[in-house]
């Protein structure tokens, strides 16, 4: 019975994405090789649904492509101009609530905030900066924790809990006060297990968690979003363009 | 009076079974009996449960009345709802704060007390009020202000103070099938176990009942799904944190009434094949909370809880009351069961819905404490008598809670479909200029829509109905209600963690009459994006109260507005204000004109 086999099938800005039972419209859309812009979501991790940057019209309601799983003919839109500004205007909220200073940030060309940005045509934060008062955590031998920059993805949570099995990161506090916390009751990450070679200490997307004595061997003008849009490249820790 | 070496840390735990799903109150009871919760005893608490501190913390750093700085012997907590300013919070505040030499948010110099506000504390009938260690205190004047001062100056134990200050009438002013009858306990479990669990779902169905904690989803069609789920327990959950500012028709329901809602919670039970049932409580109810357990062991005691209810076979079922702790998100059903798990009341994805994956991710029913009340009476009457009441649509009764500008504030008992109009006359609200409809989620209306009726299929509510007066600036109202979300936003997703903010930032300069037209519209942008793309009701509801407000009440926006095209919102004298501060000037050449 050739139909048994068959894949099931749903429509993604009108191009049709194969997908197995289970899968999210992000997991088939990534599969299938369409981008739809993310910054929480990590296809190594558990489904988050935070930064609701990839929120798609699934048959006519607005949800999250990372959390909504794919369903046999359905008709999602992604690639709209009214949800691309929604989501450009999602990013410059993540500007302003931070303190994001590209020029000065050895992240700059690899970080996916700013490569986000650019994607959508983000040409200004838009809105007014909050300017908040956040720690920088430089206690760690071989880490930094620049919290200024933290977008609260919760990647780094899920990584040292789930990959590495450490529970070195957390969320504290509530609404815009919530704030990255590591599991030391100095509150300082060298208080903490973390390592260097921890999963967690790379897939911070921006560069809330970088590495120390590592500035510049990549000259910016030569970095990865220097030259790829981030839909060429959209999977954090994977150095070589997508083809 | 709470002493810091009181805390008997392994007790608790104990207590509470050492399971870390009972995080959360866990850490009430640690600050009940330690007055705060400090750093090192998350360090305890994590080895003493075996899980990473990095998780108490989430959870201690998420809920407002958790606190690692000691507030003193005496903490005071002021409800900030609109109504509680109607009625002279701020100047009652001010007055307090004078007769203690007390700043607010400051810890007196001899650590004695400490002044705050909170959200709505479920006593807009009877404003403005607070709570003192978690008791609460209602209509509040200077002459109560006057003893209770005087009582902190003696301090005095809480224990010690005189009853009157925290007596809290229950202000029925309109009685019902709910709030009037004599109610039997054990005549709806008795007629549950004579019809069948089957039965008594469709009597449920047939009533058709609908939830009443605002959205309407049809009870027996929650019911009937989580029965047919599998799993290794059910559960039934009661949502008791009544937090929608305006609302305390579930305050009454718990004050004088529980019998009612637990026989309800009972009957789910039966239907569902639950064994154990929970209610959260809201933690600014703490005053209900020894009386609730009494309730229950009065249950207990005679059958109609624990093993063989009734003396049937196989129909265990038992209750357990958790507090929360000052987040009104957790009435959002799914980040209240996170709450129930020792977590930070943040949101689930959905679907799963609690229904097939709740608490401790098993299949959960979770309902409002008046929809099980309703559930209760229709297991004891029949659905066929219920569905008489109301609307088609609509079936039953509402409690509705009535607060501010009118002569009667308190509980009334209606049939669904009754008009504004009416409301307003029971009430005596003769001078009505608007309602704020189920409290700041739900809808403003104005004076032009006073014909329209309480029911789902035209003004759905949880039951608060703020009246406001011609006088009142809704500007005002609707600010302060920016404020309350923003502080209740959990800030899991994007939209709402930064827009609720940047609506009562935008709010906040309008009211400094620096606003322009382009700030409405920025409000609108922002209200479209948090419709859309927010992650919850709270998200989605957030902006309601702006765009409604900017809508029915344009003039009380419009005589804020200092430009109708652009007004730059950076405050070039604003930004002095630290340095202001260092050098202790605020001379006129410390000040730079903004014009």
């Amino acid at each position: 019975m050739v139909f048994l086999t068959m894949a099931k099938t749903f429509i993604l800005d009108g191009k049709t994405i194969p997908f197995e039972e289970g899968e999210t419209i992000m997991e088939a859309a990534t599969a299938a090789g369409v981008y739809i812009p993310h910054l929480c979501h990590h296809p190594e991790f558990k489904p988050h649904g935070s930064c609701k940057l990839c929120t798609v019209n699934i048959g006519g309601r607005l949800g999250a492509a990372c959390t909504n799983k794919a369903a046999e003919g359905v008709k999602v839109e992604s690639e709209t101009e009214a949800l691309n500004a929604d989501r450009r205007s999602l990013v410059q909220m993540l500007f302003v609530e931070g303190n994001h200073v590209c020029p000065s940030c050895e992240k700059s060309g690899n970080c996916q905030l700013q490569a986000v940005g650019y994607h959508l045509g983000m040409l200004t934060p838009h809105f007014s900066h909050f300017y908040p008062a956040r720690d920088v955590d430089a206690s760690h031998p071989n880490m930094l924790l620049e919290r200024n920059r933290c977008i609260l993805c919760e990647l780094c949570v899920r990584a040292s809990r789930d990959v590495d099995g450490k529970n070195v990161f957390g969320i504290g506090g509530r609404g815009i006060r919530a704030r990255l916390i590591v599991n030391a009751a100095s509150g300082r990450l060298a208080d903490t297990d973390f390592s260097v070679t921890d999963r967690a200490a790379e897939v911070c997307p921006t560069g809330a968690i970088i590495r120390k004595r590592n500035g510049f061997t990549v000259p910016i003008g030569k970095r990865l979003y220097d030259h790829h849009d981030i839909a060429e490249v959209p999977v954090a820790g994977i150095e070589s363009p997508k083809k | 009076m709470p002493e810091q070496d009181v805390c008997d840390l392994p007790g608790i735990v104990a207590r509470w079974h050492g399971d870390p799903a009972n995080l959360v109150q866990i850490l009430r009871d640690v600050q009940e009996s330690c007055g705060t919760i400090p750093s090192d005893t998350l360090d305890r608490l994590a080895k003493l449960l075996n899980v990473p501190r990095v998780r108490i913390e989430s959870t201690a750093s998420f809920y407002a009345f958790f606190h690692a700085e000691p507030h003193g012997a005496y903490e005071i907590l002021f409800s900030d709802n609109v109504i509680d300013r109607m009625a002279g919070k701020e100047a009652l505040k001010q007055y307090f704060c004078e007769r203690l030499w007390l700043e607010p948010r400051k810890l007196s110099e001899d650590g004695l007390v400490y002044v705050d506000d909170t959200a709505d504390i479920g006593l807009a009938d009877q404003a403005p009020a607070m709570l003192v260690n978690g008791y609460a205190i209602p209509s509040l004047d200077k002459a109560r202000l006057d003893l209770v001062a005087e009582l902190i100056r003696a301090r005095k134990p809480l224990a010690e103070w005189p009853p009157m200050l925290f007596e809290i009438p229950d202000n029925v002013r309109k009685a019902g099938s709910l709030t009037g009858e004599a109610f039997a306990p054990g005549a709806a479990l008795s007629a549950t176990i004579a019809r069948g669990a089957e039965a008594t779902l469709a009597e449920v169905d047939a009533a058709n009942l609908r939830g009443r904690g605002g959205a309407g989803f049809k009870t027996a069609v929650k019911w009937a799904s989580c029965r047919s789920a599998e799993g290794e327990a059910h559960y039934v959950v009661c949502n008791a944190d009544e937090g929608e500012p305006g609302t305390f028709k579930d305050r009454v329901l718990l004050a004088s009434h529980a019998d009612l809602v637990f026989e309800g919670m009972t009957v789910c039970a039966r239907v569902i094949g639950a064994r154990q049932g929970l209610l959260y409580l809201r933690g600014e109810y703490r005053n209900l909370h020894e009386k609730l357990k009494s309730v229950l062991a009065g249950r207990r005691e005679a059958g109609l809880l624990g093993q063989s209810i009734l003396g049937e076979q196989g129909f265990d079922f038992d209750i357990e009351i958790h507090l929360g702790a000052g987040a009104y998100i957790c009435g959002e059903e799914s980040a209240l069961i996170e709450s129930l798990e020792g977590k930070p009341g943040k949101p689930r994805n959905r679907p799963p819905f609690p229904d097939r994956c709740g608490y401790r991710n098993q299949p959960t029913v979770v309902n409002n404490v008046e929809t099980f009340a309703c559930a209760a009476k229709i297991a004891e009457k029949g659905g066929a008598w219920f569905a008489a009441m109301g609307t088609p649509q609509s079936t039953g009764t509402k409690l509705v809670s009535i607060s501010g500008d009118c002569r009667r504030p308190g509980v009334y008992e209606y049939s669904f479909g009754v008009t504004v109009r009416q409301i307003l006359i029971d009430c005596g609200a003769e001078d009505a200029h608007a309602v704020q409809v189920s409290g700041p989620s739900g809808t403003c209306i104005s004076f032009r829509e006073f014909d329209r009726r309480i029911a789902f299929e035209d003004l759905a509510t949880a039951g608060a109905f703020m009246v406001f007066s011609r006088e009142r600036d809704m500007f005002e109202v609707a600010r302060n209600f920016t404020h309350f979300f923003a502080h209740e936003s959990c800030g899991f997703c994007t939209p709402c963690r930064v827009g609720t903010s940047l609506l009562r930032n935008t709010m906040d300069k309008l009211a400094a009459g620096k606003g322009s037209a382009y700030d409405m519209n920025e409000m609108k942008r922002i209200m479209h994006i948090l419709r859309g793309m927010a992650h919850c009701g709270l998200g989605h509801t957030a902006a309601n109260p702006v765009v409604q407000t900017m809508e029915k009440f344009p003039e009380a926006y419009e005589r804020r507005l200092k430009r109708l095209d652009f007004e730059p919102a950076f405050d070039l004298d604003g930004a002095l204000a630290t340095a202001r501060l260092i050098t202790g000037r605020d001379d006129e050449w410390a000040h730079l004109a903004n014009d």
